[in-house]
């Protein structure tokens, strides 16, 4: 399981687990695509504290949520973040997308 | 400068192999004292140029990848990733930001841009229909380094 997933009424956080690189990011996408189609979330907070690993292959699956989320007035909230994975989101300027912790 | 010590190993091009493949490379570097941004940052471009490899060289068929990793006297890195993939027809178009060959695969285009921001060096060998060469290299700073991570 790639993904643990909380529902607050409309927020959506989704706990991803372990390393996002091009392997594990479809099923991590999949994950996370079931779920806010059944929640229609107007948040989705994606919780990186248990993200080992992050390429480039998590930027693709960060602005895939955000192109998905946003025709519907939802916002993108990335918490959690170790300093790693931070630098390879501001490098892909995903600040400019999403609020970052 | 002389080569301290250096390892080769290859596989085929399945995804399961890229996180394979990182931690060879990050095991051969651990022994050189790096700083825990260092050796992130290195196993970083290191997945972005297998993946690579993977996702475009070897598109829709299957061949072997190939890595060589040298420490040289002065703790220096020099990684070479090769495919005989279908090669780059345009590197400079290629290594810019943003570019991709697969957008309708939520491929952000950002590879070698990570490549470029985590390493000193990124040099890129193409022949369409050949492969593909990846070369990179990194000075580790070492103890100083970790002193300060
Ligand atoms: N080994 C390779 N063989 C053939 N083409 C390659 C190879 N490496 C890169 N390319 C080409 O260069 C382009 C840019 O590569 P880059 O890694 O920057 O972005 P990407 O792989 O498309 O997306 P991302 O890495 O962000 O998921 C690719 O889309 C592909 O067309
Ligand atoms: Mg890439």
């Amino acid at each position: 399981m790639p993904v643990i997933i909380d529902t607050e009424e409309t927020t959506l956080i989704a706990h991803i687990q372990g390393e996002i690189d091009h392997h594990n990011a479809a099923e991590i996408r999949r994950d996370i695509d079931l779920a806010a189609d059944k929640h229609r979330p107007v948040k989705l907070v994606l919780d990186f504290d248990d993200v080992t690993f992050m390429d480039s292959s998590g930027i693709g699956l960060v602005m895939g949520r955000y192109k998905l989320i946003k025709p519907l007035g939802g916002k993108i909230h990335i918490i959690n973040t170790s300093s790693q994975i931070k630098k390879v989101m501001k490098l892909a300027g995903l600040d400019r997308l999403a609020s970052i912790e | 400068m002389a080569v301290k010590n250096e390892i080769h190993f290859s596989f085929p091009s399945e995804s399961c192999n890229e996180r394979i493949a990182r931690m060879c490379v990050t095991a051969f570097i651990s022994s050189l004292n790096p700083s825990v941004s260092e050796l992130a940052e290195i196993k970083t471009a290191v997945s972005e140029a297998v993946t690579n490899c993977i996702v475009h060289g070897y598109r829709n068929r299957s061949g072997k990848v190939e890595i060589l990793v040298r420490a040289s006297d002065d703790n220096t890195v020099t990684i070479k990733i090769s495919d005989r993939g279908c090669g780059i027809p345009d590197v400079k178009k290629a290594m810019e930001p943003l570019y991709t060959s697969a957008p309708e695969e939520e491929r952000a285009g950002l590879g070698f841009a990570v490549m470029e921001s985590f390493m000193d060096k990124v040099t890129v060998k193409s022949v369409v229909g050949k492969g593909t060469v990846i070369t990179l290299q990194r000075k580790i700073l070492s103890s100083v380094g970790a002193l300060h991570n």
